[in-house]
């Protein structure tokens, strides 16, 4: 298995799914079966791969580099094809893939209109491909490119299989993420002219940890990087594309983009940002920390706000995305630990969550909240999983969002020696009370949606109970909330020493 | 004293001269309806002009002839190959078109041909008169293409145009070349004219010069404010030759600029850094802000393609202070311009073919009619955007790369601009791709599309490049890499 490990078992998982979309594309339209055929093929075999990764990762050393491989890519502006996946990156690259799995079952019969199974699976494989190869991506500007490369299929997605005002959602969504990718592309440039030597391999911008760069200037070049991925994260007051993107796209899309997507932006944080100009990082952590809490809060108010089923979890998105970016803020490395975490937790509750928005909306033709009802007494299993999802997303102990989100919280108590600890502490008790808020927008929607009769017009309607590509989309996600939240240690145990070590390198580059 | 010709250092214009006569003769003697014999006989003469120039690569000496005022460097070989594959693919995407057209069949190829002679020599041109001789043979023989349909009043509108544009602006570009002539004291080789400027001597009347000859090119590239001709021309020409104006004739002028700053003013930087870096602001601003509202899609390329043009002057604003990466940035940012500007036009005229409508509104449904054309058009027009992991992303890059090694506030100023322009501009290249995509087709038009052979060739070859190049630049990299002559 040497080949495996020396960084083809990484390459395969990137671009397998590539390989398949070529195939899907090869065949006659006609042919759905096939081509569903072909692409969950494509996808299992993606996963299988995941899975050799994940046995044969070294656990005893996660906070180096694994499955690495370093090839010549464009050597006249010295970026190579390094590629390679520590504690934080795996489970991350997993999500992805399990994800992506869950996406192609949960569509098998039903496609949005205008149907095109060819196109929306060719799409999806494409995305996948993206979202790996970022996880795994250790220079610059092959990030860059993976990371623009999920911008093209989500567009299509969101434009062509999207609800009725899917042209002006899909255009919002790539020019919001186009603006703040080209600043960050302007940032990665400036990184590299202004380090010694030039590089854009981030190990090695992450090993010199901005020495030789005036704080102005690092200031400067975390400002673009800062905003590149806060628009994708994204953080108060970036958002605005979310909701929009998240309403008018299709299931599976509102999924990919909730479950993965968003997490591009967090990961590049803590991959790139915090690592590179830990400097800048604790100049602007406060701000972080600032926009974050808003974020938490002034999502919880606009999802007690939403009338619009998928909207409303599209907004506490936005809310959970904040305790994400609140433990990202403090620096250390038990509120990393937690953002990541938070990550993984927010990618498989929010991902159901959405899954499930689809699959009422599929039975009732209708999101609105108030026409929705009953849905325990007309399918009491979709119900009851909704319930449940509901209950792991406001972060009730022993599930996994509890603990994304209250070490995150617990995290602000005391952030990175050299932050402002009160203001911190401050941030601690809005993050907490964002968290009632969070249970009562929950409990609202699960209320609304479930309990009580159904409502006149819907009485006689014959709603399906959870059918068979939903149960085995839904069950390996269903299955992970619970393992996690019991034994949280399951993923904990990969990321801390990656974290640690990233934590350590800007604690260091700070007292230094 | 009697000239020593190299032969080998001429043979890629002798040949192209031979087979420019050998295709006036053939249409002569044996002239066919459909011209497609002749469009072969063109093509093939282009192809067989590429083996000395391959020749040339593999023998790699730096050629020098005519007391330096034609050299054959890397600069000039690789260059010299792109002219003869952008004018291939021109001839693939023009042998349909002009066969079912009721014109002149052989003359086109003809006069094609000369314009790409002109190319040739534009590319080993070092001193002024071969260049102005050069330009000369490239817009002449286009003035006449412009206006092919003359029954149609708008190609003899944007021929008349062009002709007088072209006329105006070779008179302003020779006066400042006379004025260079006149102040340093006789000199016409770009080499002595660079002594002269960096000597450091020379009056203020030689940035008076300067300004003149580069506002002589600024219409040749259309460069805004010198580009008024150019979506008229581009609209009213035949689609074909607007497809050649935009990639060709452009990238000859740019070649020019390349050769006269760098052999010529490059120590006078004063004076032409700071008019390349307005003509730059201005190109890549005013294009893409009026692209924004056109209907028609040959006027929305056309004002596309002065911003590009906008984006290709970039890292030439801040040459003096990144030297090698200006040069790379401009030689790759041409070859990747040429493939997606090329492969956007073919599917034009592809789609024309069926709709015979040059509106943005018949792209709608394009998707759902002809997938391949759909998927095409995408292609390039989000690679023109610069969305990876199409070429363009690699063209933008690079020039990003010249202007942060340059550094400085008007540098890092100019970037930012091009920064925000790259994200305005992709509001109207994805204005198209979702008329294709998420729009439904005209009832009319329903049934699949015909695409002709030679079209489909030079689609592909056009796809390939935009493709390869997107997710392995290095190949053209390595060859921008080569061609810096410094």
């Amino acid at each position: 298995m040497d080949w495996f490990d020396s960084g083809w078992g990484l390459t395969l998982a990137i671009f397998l799914p590539v390989a398949g979309m070529v195939v899907v594309l090869a065949i006659p339209k006609a042919q759905e079966q096939a081509i569903k055929i072909v692409a969950l093929l494509t996808t299992l075999a993606t996963l299988a791969a995941g899975v050799g990764l994940l046995v044969r990762f070294d656990y005893d050393d996660t906070g180096d580099l694994q499955f690495e491989a370093n090839k010549s890519w464009i050597d006249v502006i010295q970026s190579r094809y390094h590629i390679g996946i520590d504690g934080i990156a795996l489970p991350l690259l997993l999500l992805s893939m399990v994800v992506t799995v869950a996406c192609v079952i949960y569509s098998w019969d039903h496609f949005p209109a205008p149907h095109n199974p060819k196109g929306f699976l060719a799409l999806t494989l494409l995305l996948e491909t993206g979202m790996n190869g970022t996880f795994a991506a250790q220079d610059l500007i092959l990030f860059f490119i993976f990371f623009e490369l999920v911008l093209l299929p989500m567009f299509f997605m969101i434009g062509v299989w999207g609800g009725p005002n899917r042209v002006y959602a899909s255009i919002k969504f790539f020019l919001f993420t186009l603006f703040g990718s080209a600043l960050m592309l302007l940032s990665f440039l400036a990184l590299f002219f202004l380090t010694e030597p030039h590089t854009f391999d981030i190990p090695t911008l992450a090993e010199a940890a901005g020495e030789g760069l005036v704080g102005s200037t690092q200031n400067l070049i975390f400002l673009g990087l800062f905003l590149g991925f806060a628009i994708k994260v994204p953080m108060f007051p970036f958002h605005t594309w979310l909701p929009d993107a998240h309403t008018e796209a299709p299931t599976v899309g509102s999924v990919i983009l909730a479950a993965v997507l968003l997490k591009l932006g967090t990961y590049g944080f803590v991959r790139i940002a915090l690592p590179v100009l830990p400097q800048a990082a604790e100049d602007w952590a406060p701000w972080i920390g600032l926009l974050a809490v808003i974020g938490i809060i002034y999502g919880a108010l606009c999802c007690l706000a939403q009338r619009d089923m998928k909207r409303l979890i599209a907004f506490s998105s936005v809310a959970h995305m904040g305790f994400v970016m609140l433990g990202i803020a403090t620096l250390t490395d038990f509120g990393i630990n937690a953002a990541v975490f938070g990550m993984v937790a927010h990618g498989l509750i929010t991902g159901m969550l959405f899954f499930l928005a689809g699959s009422v909306q599929e039975r009732y033709n209708t999101r609105e909240l108030s026409r929705l009802g009953g849905l325990l007494v007309q399918a009491p299993r979709l119900g009851w999983i909704l319930g449940f999802c509901a209950m792991a997303s406001l972060g009730l102990p022993g599930l996994a969002g509890f603990w994304g989100e209250f070490p995150a919280i617990l995290s602000a108590y005391e952030p990175l020696e050299g932050l402002p600890v009160e203001t911190f502490r401050t941030f601690m008790v809005f993050a907490a009370i964002g968290t009632v808020l969070a249970a009562g927008y929950l409990l609202w929607m699960f209320q609304r949606v479930a309990f009580g009769e159904p409502k006149p017009e819907f009485e006689s309607a014959h709603i399906h109970d959870v059918h068979a590509p939903e149960w085995i989309a839904w069950t390996p996600l269903l299955l992970l909330i619970v393992a996690l939240g019991v034994y949280p240690n399951l993923l904990f145990k990969i990321t801390d020493g990656a974290v640690t070590g990233v934590a350590d390198g800007v604690a260091k580059a700070i007292g230094g | 004293m009697n000239p020593v010709f190299d032969y080998h250092a001429l043979a890629p214009e002798l040949v192209l001269s031979g087979a420019i006569v050998v295709v006036l003769v053939a249409d002569l003697l044996f002239p066919d309806r459909e011209g497609l014999q002749t469009s072969r006989l063109a093509s093939l003469g282009i192809l067989v002009a590429l083996v000395p120039v391959l020749t040339l690569a593999i023998d790699g000496a730096d050629r020098s002839l005519f007391g330096g005022g034609f050299v054959v460097d890397d600069y000039a070989i690789a260059l010299k190959a792109f002219f003869l594959l952008v004018a291939y693919v021109t001839v693939l995407v023009s042998a349909d078109y002009v066969g079912e057209g009721d014109y002149y069949k052989g003359e086109f190829y003809f006069l094609l041909m000369s314009s790409v002679l002109g190319m040739l020599a534009m590319t080993s041109a070092r001193d002024l008169i071969s260049i102005f001789v050069a330009l000369e043979l490239i817009s002449i023989p286009t003035f006449v293409l412009a206006g092919w349909r003359k029954h149609d009043t708008k190609s003899n509108e944007a021929a008349i145009k062009y002709y007088l544009i072209g006329v105006l602006s070779s008179a302003v570009m020779l006066y400042g070349m006379s004025l260079i002539y006149g102040l340093s004291g006789g000199k016409v080789l770009l080499a002595d004219i660079g002594k002269f400027a960096a000597a450091g001597d020379a009056p203020p009347l030689f940035a008076v010069a300067i300004f003149l000859t580069l506002v002589g090119f600024a219409f040749k590239v259309s460069a805004v404010p010198f580009h008024f001709w150019a979506p008229d021309t581009y609209e009213g020409s035949p689609t074909p030759v607007t497809a050649f104006l935009s990639v060709a004739s452009k990238a000859g002028g740019f070649v020019a600029i390349l050769s006269i700053i760098y052999f010529g003013f490059f120590e006078a930087d004063e004076s032409w850094q700071p008019v390349l870096w307005a003509l730059a602001a201005a190109s890549m601003t005013v294009g893409n802000l009026t692209a924004l509202r056109q209907t028609n899609i040959v006027r929305m390329l056309a004002y596309s393609s002065v911003a590009q043009g906008g984006f290709i002057l970039v890292p030439l604003a801040v040459a003096q202070d990144a030297p090698r990466a200006s040069f790379e940035a401009v030689v790759i940012y041409l070859f990747i311009y040429g493939a997606m500007n090329l492969g956007a036009f073919a599917v034009v005229i592809a789609v024309a073919r069926r709709t015979r409508s040059g509106e943005i509104e018949s792209y709608a449904g394009l998707g759902q009619t002809a997938p391949v054309l759909g998927i095409l058009m995408s292609a390039f027009l989000l690679s023109l955007a610069g969305i990876p992991p199409l070429a363009g992303w690699f063209a933008k890059f690079v020039m990003f790369r010249a202007v942060f090694e340059a550094g400085g506030a008007g540098a890092v100023t100019l970037g930012v601009i091009a920064a925000v322009n790259s994200v305005i501009a992709f509001f109207y290249y994805a204005g198209v791709a979702r008329r294709i995509w998420f729009e439904d087709p005209a009832a009319e038009l329903a049934g699949p599309a015909r695409v002709p052979a030679a079209l489909t060739v030079a689609l592909a070859m056009s796809a390939a490049v935009v493709l390869v190049i997107g997710v392995y630049p290095q190949l053209f990299a390595r060859v921008g890499e080569l061609a810096v002559p410094l």
